[in-house]
């Protein structure tokens, strides 16, 4: 059976179990007429932790590991002359091992038989890839004998090994069960055990996100050393030339990384689109917190909150069929050469798109300021306009630097507006009006394509990766401490 | 007045008015940036909405033709046995041409006119007869009315998109063509219908038979699995956090790092899919299985920090209340405590989702990006989504996947719009003061 049909199965005899443990605390309460420790259900509870945890447990890890282990037993019997070749053909053997044995159990046993027989040398290979074609296994060549019996090496491990875990995971079921059910008494603290495994639920739900981050960092990490091994990191980083020629897998020394136009282009997108989302931002949170009714507020909010709700891929869209032949126009008739594609078009695009969320972190951080500096300063004589500019905002400032910082952060990671409005040369330019390339361009460049993970050009996407990360996690890490501390002064 | 009474200062009273007014209209000033500010972003948005609607209300019609198509015995079935590989090979596009060959009065034998009648067409215009016919082979020798759907140019022509008065060969439809199309025009066998077909079809290199059927089916794999898994994770560790958590080293770096994937780029989270989940845990690429696994974790903090909030919320008194009758711990957030906090966890897990559901990035780090025809059936298989169907036609150099690009894009922003409507209304009306 396979693994999810073992924890379907294994659900199902948790319920049962948990009424059968719930039927027998009230049963057991009746007889003895002592007073159950816990609740009916409780005990229920506790039968079927004992059933389904151990076994469930089990059955996971064996499923999650049973991918490596066959997959290094099948790689280990291969001929010599296959473990000679390189790792990346490796992997192309095995691939092509994998998706001989996907169509094994597809297989009548007429045509099983074909294969087995060409497997022990009575009949060809052709004849048993006929036969598999003619059920839909793709393959394209003929494969080696080796690989035929390889795949079904492959199918019969994985089946010894389903039938194992199968097996063991009714066993541990089983055993869960009755060591429970022996422990069955009105005393029982099935609350607190309950409590416990509930407790430990809890626990490892939180840590998968510390789990996530380790994930993201570890899986990058790794590759972004395998690149480096084909390219410096001095030229990654310092190069000022990108132009990743794509090689054949395995080649080195071809095509140059260098960050540095990737980083510019980064750069200066993300401060065409500040200069466009902090004052109108900015603006608009301190007319809605200070000045405006609760009418336009009711109106003007929700609205802000669409802008945040469209997804960027429709700002792409819009910044590259509207925006970007719009400006272009406009230029033209200002005697201006703008590129349809260019800092300008993606900048404001963006720029908009973060406005809601600078807008709705400074609302919060104005709205924090205690009115009784307000009303100081109105004690005075000083106008509205002038509270908020002398007293309001310095008081705010801090909090509204942490906002601007995240917002720089979502600016450098944005995908999808860059992607179709910023285009893909990698220049070096100052003038607004060309296009510019970013860093999450190419990340999406180098990984569309159908490659193979081994060579410079693909590999490249990880060390980006791995910067883009790194630069946004310093920003939000320092934009979220500025954030805290001056949330705590008021508090 | 005490202060013009005093002889050897400058008379105060005029400095102040003075300023009044230059304080009084630095005031208005500086309202008026405010408003100016708003205005900017709302013009911004109806700019943004206009243009996406203009550009795509027209992908919701489709230009056909209504064709009366003579199911010719010869032609389906020669030998007269109603084989079913004879009826799934027979030229039916010949079949569809000779039809509007007759209803426009057109001789059959002209090969050059005939070529140019086909071009009229979409080029499957014969998968649609052959079902016809596959689904009731008696029709075989009868003449039926099809609609069939136009090629691409034509329904751009009737759109409007394509400019009449171009010369043939910049237009990409002949002089013939046209005099055509307006025949069939004013005799009523074409016209433009509802396009059914925008959101059943899957990719195809014609924009009049792609749509985004598979794309939405991709969706919805995507979104089961985010519910399924980032729901009750979320919830946990949010409880966990909120209610538990002693505070030390541990629990500092988990509330660290919740906020801090709350801001990780979501392209890094694709980055994250392709590493682990494909090339480590052998998952099939393009799968939506793996895209519900990457806007999972993508989810969770937005779940999380909004269960906290929702958490934090619920006064102390309640809590205190339980346990003054004997509740357990597990037991008061169980029975008290989640249940008053559920609005305010489900306004946040709806803004994930929205969040998830738009989202492309990620979805084209791990191969979503494929040319996926036939519906997925399963979340292993190859499938795409609708962020990365309208990444993939704006990509496009086809005239009329422009239409389809907003439309598609009018469909996204609208279900995204009515989520986040619907975590409005949700916050307002459960919205509770203690």
């Amino acid at each position: 059976m396979s693994t999810s049909a073992i924890v379907l199965g294994l659900l199902l005899a948790g319920l049962a179990s948990y009424f059968i443990g719930a039927w027998r605390a009230r049963d057991l309460a009746r007889k003895t007429e002592e007073k159950l420790h816990s609740r009916p259900g409780y005990f229920g509870g506790y039968l079927a932790v004992w059933t389904v945890l151990p076994a469930l447990v089990l059955s996971l890890i064996w499923g999650g590991a049973e991918h490596f282990v066959v997959r290094t037993i099948v790689k280990d019997n291969l001929p010599e002359s296959v473990q000679a070749l390189s790792a990346a053909e490796q992997t192309l053997v095995l691939g092509r091992i994998n998706a001989i044995a996907r169509g094994i159990p597809n297989l009548s046993d007429e045509d099983r038989e074909v294969i087995k027989k060409s497997r022990l040398g009575f009949a060809t290979a052709d004849e048993a890839q006929r036969v598999m074609q003619a059920r839909g296994i793709v393959m394209g060549s003929a494969p080696a004998p080796y690989m035929i019996s390889a795949a079904y090496d492959q199918v019969s491990y994985q089946n010894t090994s389903r039938w194992a875990s199968t097996g063991l995971a009714l066993l541990l079921a089983l055993g869960g069960f009755l060591y429970a059910f022996s422990r069955m008494a009105p005393k029982l603290r099935a609350r607190n055990a309950v409590e416990s495994v509930v407790l430990g639920g809890l626990v490892s739900a939180s840590t998968i996100a510390v789990l996530t981050t380790v994930g993201i960092v570890f899986s990058m990490l790794f590759e972004t050393i395998h690149f480096f091994q084909f390219v410096s990191p001095a030229d990654f980083f310092f190069g000022t030339v990108w132009d990743p020629r794509f090689s054949a897998p395995g080649r080195t020394g071809e095509g140059q990384f260098g960050l540095v136009p990737l980083f510019w282009g980064t750069l200066y997108i993300s401060t065409v689109a500040m200069f466009v989302a902090v004052p109108v931002g900015l603006l608009a949170a301190i007319y809605m917190s200070e000045y405006a009714g609760p009418r336009v507020r009711t109106l003007a909010k929700p609205m802000l909150e669409i802008l945040a709700g469209i997804p960027t891929i429709v700002y792409g869209l819009f910044a590259l069929i509207t925006f970007g032949p719009f400006l272009r126009d406009a230029g033209a008739g200002l005697g201006l050469s703008i590129s349809a594609s260019s800092v300008l078009t993606a900048g404001i695009v963006m720029g908009v798109m973060i406005i809601p969320f600078v807008s709705s972190l400074s609302d919060d951080i104005i709205n924090a300021v205690p009115q009784s500096l307000r009303d100081g300063s109105y004690g005075l004589g000083a106008t509205q306009s002038e509270t908020i500019k002398r007293v309001v905002l310095p008081a705010a400032l801090p909090g509204v630097v942490g906002a601007i910082l995240l917002a720089v952060s979502r600016a450098i990671g944005e995908t999808m507006i860059v992607v179709l409005a910023a285009g893909i040369a990698a220049t070096l330019t100052i003038n607004p009006f060309e296009p510019v390339t970013t860093i999450t361009v190419k990340i999406v460049s180098q990984l569309t394509g159908d490659l193979e993970f081994n060579s410079p050009q693909t590999l490249v996407a990880f060390a980006l990766g791995l910067t883009l990360f790194t630069i946004t996690l310093g920003l939000n890490i320092y934009a979220l401490y500025v954030v805290r501390k001056y949330r705590e002064q008021y508090e | 007045m005490a202060i013009t009474a005093n002889p050897g200062r400058p008379d105060r009273t005029a400095i102040i008015k003075k300023g009044i007014s230059r304080r009084y209209a630095a005031e208005r000033r500086f309202r008026l940036f405010g408003i100016a500010a708003i205005g900017f972003a709302l013009a911004f948005l109806l700019f943004l909405f206009g243009s996406i609607v203009s550009n795509g209300y027209t992908a919701f019609v489709q230009t056909s033709l209504q064709l009366n198509v003579n199911l010719d015995k010869d032609v389906i079935d020669p030998t007269g046995t109603q084989r079913a590989q004879d009826i799934r090979n027979a030229d039916y596009t010949l079949l569809a041409r000779r039809a509007l060959a007759a209803q426009l009065g057109v001789d059959t034998s002209n090969r050059p006119a005939m070529r140019e009648i086909g071009g009229l067409m979409s080029r499957d215009v014969d998968i649609t007869i052959r079902r016809l016919v596959q689904a009731d082979p008696s029709l075989i020798g009868t003449t039926v009315p099809v609609w069939v759907l136009a090629h691409g140019q034509v329904d751009s022509l009737m759109k409007g998109q394509i400019d009449r008065t171009l010369t043939a060969s910049q237009r990409r439809i002949s002089d013939q063509q046209l005099g055509w199309l307006d025949k069939a025009e004013a005799e009523g066998f074409l016209s433009k219908r509802f396009n059914t077909g925008l959101f059943t079809y899957g990719a195809s290199s014609s924009p009049e038979t792609s749509g985004i059927g598979v794309a939405i089916i991709g969706s919805l794999f995507m979104m089961m699995i985010v519910v399924t898994l980032s729901v009750p994770l979320g919830v946990a560790a949010a409880v966990y956090l909120e209610e538990f958590a002693p505070k030390n080293l541990f629990t500092d770096t988990i509330e660290v790092n919740i906020n801090n994937l709350a801001a990780v780029p979501s392209i890094v989270f694709g980055l994250l899919g392709l590493a682990i989940f494909i090339n480590m845990a052998g998952l099939p690429r393009s799968a939506s299985v793996v895209g519900g696994l990457v806007l999972t974790l993508m989810t969770l903090p937005t779940i999380i920090i909004a269960t906290r909030a929702a958490l934090k919320a619920v006064p102390p008194s309640i809590r205190e209340a339980a346990y003054g009758v004997g509740a357990s711990k597990i037991q008061t957030i169980t029975h008290h405590v989640l249940p008053l906090a559920v609005p305010g966890i489900l306004t946040g897990t709806i803004v994930g989702l929205a969040q998830a559901l738009g989202e492309t990035a990620p979805l084209l780090m791990i191969g979503m990006v494929a040319f996926v025809v036939e519906y997925p059936t399963t979340p292993l298989d190859p499938a795409t989504a609708l962020p990365v169907q309208i990444f993939m036609w704006a990509t496009s150099a086809e005239r009329g996947f422009v239409e389809r690009t907003s439309g598609a894009a009018l469909i996204l922003v609208f279900v995204l719009v009515c989520m986040n409507l619907l975590a409005v209304i949700l916050r307002r009306r459960f919205e509770r003061r203690w």
